[in-house]
């Protein structure tokens, strides 16, 4: 079977089951499209001998009658997640050579259910970039160029490697991580299909922190079905996570059925940014045309805090972000710099921290040590946190009021150059996570739908923001979309 | 129950070259909460294990590890809340502290700033019997503790040691309302002793179990008064904390240099600068830590790792219903039950242990011979050993049997030492030794009688002498004890002297 590594996951678990393909040979044709794929850098660790063990125990599983949807499902997986003896490295040189002694919950939860690791996925410094140019490793690059352009473009962030890996066709699906929108912006540049579920459905633990409140994990997949079936093998209710949900996993997939008609779904006003390109307006337009005509109530609604929710979230994440990160002092693991005679425990820290981080980190660190300090407390964090209560306020009087999806844009804009963001301010990067913040302040799941091609040439992604905990019905309406919208664009190959 | 009254102790007053100064002292105690398993993790707590042992991904802070809290360090809190008679929060959240040490490997330490388990609460300090010091408590709140970092095992490296991190603290901080060195120290006395009773913490200092804050501040008369009326602290002077004390003496110590060095410097016309300082024990002084300007910014915001901490009402009376009886009870009841003094309840009833173990000598005898006994001759007989009381070879039912002789005077009381003695050193049942070894009390006054005679006989001039000063009556007693290997009957002997000698 040719071009096996193009399968959907659905299409992949079917042909696996009725036995026409094994997941040996699902692995082998990944694992060459990842040898083949060097000029993309989205695999940053290659694990093939994982891999094919992995593979040849699903066969015998599946052989065996004992086979969940994920068993035997090439995936890659995002470097911010601990990974039993593979190099867990967050993108960032501070850990370097770390090589965990565990596995996290939600990669433990898919190789129970029989998935295979092909490797590592490059990611930005600590899930702290929109473009994956904060990474060690250097940036994965986006498989989709521009119409008649061989500039090399930013396949988002910070799962950005793993976006440009399922674009790619490197593997089936893979594993994303989300604090501000780096699960779904990524997806967007690159034509995939991400979701961001629930704060509280996927466990956090073995997840490398950045924001403890605001990240979670999500499968990026290159069809919202497979989004379905490998979300439900990843979530789960998790003791070792005091903010992990005990509640049952729904079987997400059977929850496809396309129906939408009679939902209402809302058009928040305050998403029509000063500025906003057209094409992203008029897509925005051509989605919410798409529903009605597949039956749901589309409705405009109001959240009037959203204009706050960038900055609010640029104060509480590189808060947390500057605590989650304290442990990264060359003491116990990872990167210690080369200490000069006479230096002491504090020049040790100032010198690995200095060399360990990049820029970017530095810079959150650094913010968020200021937010937090004495004097200034209130002034940004609490006011913060007060701003957040306030968004997630704005969404469940949306709810309250009926409304069962709100659809926003996914991004300001499609993919860009890579490198053209390198002398802008700081904050214009910031301003990719616009439309996705909000659903991380607030805890909310939001998924990313590819919905249409921009003039260039390049994919376009709507986002359809639900109610806590009803990722189920998040996903039906992502189908509708999906199934609307037709996107069936893929890169042309030229890596 | 009964309740004792009592009077508050007089401050402590210490003459200045000027004024006289008073005290005033509030303490930050820091109890290591009794539970296997630390705060967070599921790792040992044991003492004394080797370097690095105790430790969970959690504790070594490894990336993407969380916190998970150990419900019986919470339940233990509570208990310690209702012991002290404080209001208990059924919501209470947990906030990180934010810096930089190795020991330290999250770079926080997981605490409770802004809402603490524990509310207000009191201790009743004893100082002496009919005197002691109500002293507030503020808040308890639980905490991890940090590892242990060791400067002095190689000239150019320092040591880390994991074991102690993330082991549950409960952090116990009372209102300024002591008085004085001995009024700190006993205050430390009294909670260690609490919590003993309570099971939520060993209260062993050496291991560093139970240490505490102190904070000092020096006013003059009258000052303090003022405060107590307003709770405005400017009436008071500024404080400095003594950090880390783990000795009884060490307390009074520093406290006492504390305050004379503050009252030197405000009569030399200088300020008290508010800081942490360090007692030194081999100099007998305390000295600057770190100064307010120094001060970490710890960056206190609530822990994103784990929710606020909720308990159900029902869980807390559960806990309530089932606390054991507490010193100041205990020493009420005992009082009232066994009619024993302050002093002697309070001796007995400073150890769970020993208030146990007279209790079950006291119970169907006299409760003041059975204290009388275990106070001046058993405690003496163990101190001397430096055994305690979980370490007596004698036990309640071999004393019970000594008393029982005693009450049945088949014995005197000077035997009866020799058979505690015997029974301390060799064991065995007290009324089978005295029947064995001959040492019943002769009461057969026709014995006593035959030997007093001839000791009159021998001894007229002594007999003239003590017809004209009957206080030498006692001289015969004496002669009589003697000749009958003290087995007589020591009231028989007296009362046949006395009619013998005509007095």
């Amino acid at each position: 079977m040719a071009e096996l590594n193009r399968m959907t996951i659905a299409a992949a678990r079917d042909a696996l089951r009725a036995g026409e393909v094994t997941s040996v040979e699902l692995t082998e044709a990944c694992l060459s499209a990842v040898e083949g794929a060097g000029a993309l850098n989205a695999f940053v660790h290659h694990t093939p001998q994982i891999a094919m063990e992995q593979a040849r125990a699903a066969d015998a599983r599946i052989k065996a009658g004992d086979a969940p949807a994920m068993c035997g499902i090439p995936l890659g997986i995002k470097d911010l997640f601990c990974t039993r003896g593979v190099p867990s490295q967050a993108g960032s040189r501070i850990l370097e050579g770390f090589r965990p002694e565990y596995e996290s919950t939600v990669t433990q939860n898919l190789f129970d259910a029989g998935a295979v690791m092909l490797g590592k996925l490059n990611m930005d410094e600590f899930a702290m970039g929109s473009s994956n140019e904060t990474s060690v490793y250097g940036n994965a690059v986006n498989p989709w160029r521009r119409g008649n352009d061989d500039a090399p473009l930013t396949p988002g962030g910070s799962s950005g490697g793993s976006a440009a890996a399922v674009a790619a066709d490197l593997c089936l699906g893979a594993t994303g991580t989300d604090t501000g929108g780096s699960i779904r912006q990524p997806a967007a540049f690159t034509g995939i299909t991400g979701i961001k579920p629930t704060y509280g459905r996927c466990s956090r633990w073995g997840i490398v922190a950045f924001a403890s409140s605001l990240d979670q994990a999500g499968p990026m997949t290159r069809t919202v079905r497979d989004a379905a079936i490998m979300l439900e093998a990843m979530c789960g209710h998790d003791p070792k996570d005091s903010t992990s949900a005990d509640l049952a996993v729904p079987d997400f997939e059977a929850m496809l059925t396309g129906d939408i008609r009679g939902r209402k779904i809302g058009i928040p006003r305050e998403y029509r940014m000063d500025g906003m390109p057209d094409e992203i307006e008029a897509l925005w337009a051509e989605g919410r045309r798409m529903l009605e005509d597949a039956g749901a109530q589309m409705v405009d609604i109001s959240l009037p805090h959203t204009k706050y929710a960038l900055p609010a979230y640029y104060v509480i994440a590189p808060a947390e972000a500057s605590s989650n990160l304290a442990r990264y002092d060359g003491v116990r693991y990872g990167h210690r710099a080369t200490l000069a005679q006479g230096d002491g425990i504090t020049e040790m820290y100032e010198k690995t921290r200095a060399e360990g981080f990049g820029d970017e980190v530095q810079r959150r660190v650094m913010v968020g040590t200021y937010v937090l300090s004495a004097g200034f407390y209130d002034a940004y964090y609490n006011r913060a946190r007060k701003v957040r209560t306030l968004i997630k306020r704005d969404f469940e009087e949306a709810f309250a009021a009926g409304i069962d999806a709100i659809l926003t844009p996914a991004t300001p804009s499609a993919a860009f150059g890579l490198g053209e963001m390198s002398d802008a301010d700081p904050v214009a990067m910031y301003l990719n996570d616009v439309f996705t913040v909000t659903v991380n302040l607030a805890g909310l799941p939001g998924i990313a739908v590819p919905a249409g091609l921009d003039k260039q040439g390049l994919p376009l992604g709507l986002q359809l923001i639900g109610r806590p905990w009803e990722e189920g019905d998040l996903l039906n309406g992502a189908y509708a979309l999906e199934r609307a919208a037709g996107f069936v664009a893929k890169p042309g190959k030229w890596w | 129950m009964l309740d004792l009254t009592h009077e508050p102790p007089k401050p402590k007053v210490i003459a200045g070259a000027k004024h006289d100064w008073e005290l005033v002292i509030g303490m930050e105690v820091h109890a290591q909460v009794a539970s296997r398993a630390k705060l967070f993790s599921g790792a040992s707590t044991q003492f004394g294990a080797e370097p690095n042992s105790n430790v969970a991904f959690v504790d070594a802070a490894m990336p993407g590890m969380l916190p998970v809290i150990n419900e019986f360090c919470v339940e233990q809190a509570v208990r310690t809340g209702l012991g002290l008679k404080a209001k208990i929060h059924l919501k209470s959240a947990f906030d990180r502290k934010n810096y930089f040490y190795p020991d330290l490997p999250q770079g926080y330490q997981i605490s409770q700033l802004y809402e603490p388990i524990v509310g207000e609460g009191e201790i009743l300090v004893d100082m002496a019997p009919g005197i002691a010091r109500k002293v507030r408590i503020e808040r308890i709140h639980i905490e991890q503790d940090a590892g242990k970092s060791i400067h002095d095992m190689d000239p150019t490296m320092s040591f880390v040691d994991l074991n102690r991190t993330g082991v549950a603290l409960m952090e116990i901080v009372s209102r300024p309302d002591i008085r004085g060195p001995e009024e700190a120290a006993a205050y430390v006395v009294k909670l260690r002793q609490i919590l003993r009773y309570l099971g939520t913490c060993d209260g062993n200092m050496q291991n560093g179990n139970l240490r505490a804050d102190v904070n000092v501040s020096v006013c003059r008369p009258g000052q303090y008064e003022k405060y107590q009326e307003t709770q405005d602290f400017s009436h008071l002077g500024t404080r400095c904390e003594i950090k880390n004390m783990n000795s009884m003496r060490f307390i009074q110590q520093a406290i006492d240099f504390e305050a004379r060095r503050q009252i030197r410097i405000i009569e030399e016309g200088g300020e008290v600068v508010q800081e942490t300082r360090l007692y030194d024990p081999e100099k007998g002084e305390t000295r600057s830590m770190r100064s307010k300007e120094e001060a970490h910014d710890y960056r206190y915001f609530p822990c994103p790792d784990l929710l606020p901490l909720e308990i159900e009402q029902s869980w807390v009376d559960e806990i309530a219903a089932n606390l054991p009886e507490l010193p100041d009870e205990k020493k009420a009841r005992f009082m009232a039950d066994y009619g024993l003094t302050e002093y002697d309840a309070s001796v007995l009833t400073a150890e769970t242990d020993a208030a146990g173990f007279f209790e079950e000598v006291a119970r169907g005898r006299d409760g003041k011979l059975a204290a009388n006994w275990i106070i001046n001759e058993l405690f003496g007989r163990l101190k001397k050993e430096d055994h305690d009381i979980t370490q007596s070879p004698v036990s309640p039912a071999q004393l019970g049997g000594i008393i029982d002789l005693i009450a049945a005077d088949v014995i005197s009381g000077k035997i009866a030492k020799d058979l505690f003695e015997i029974v301390y050193t060799e064991g065995g049942d007290p009324a089978q030794i005295v029947e064995e070894r001959g040492m019943k009390q002769v009461t057969d006054t026709g014995a006593i009688e035959a030997a007093l005679d001839e000791i009159i006989a021998a001894n007229p001039a002594q007999v003239e002498k003590a017809k004209v000063n009957p206080k030498l009556a006692g001289w015969f007693v004496g002669q009589v004890m003697k000749a009958t290997g003290g087995k007589a009957n020591p009231k028989a002997v007296n009362a046949l002297v006395q009619d013998r000698l005509g007095l």
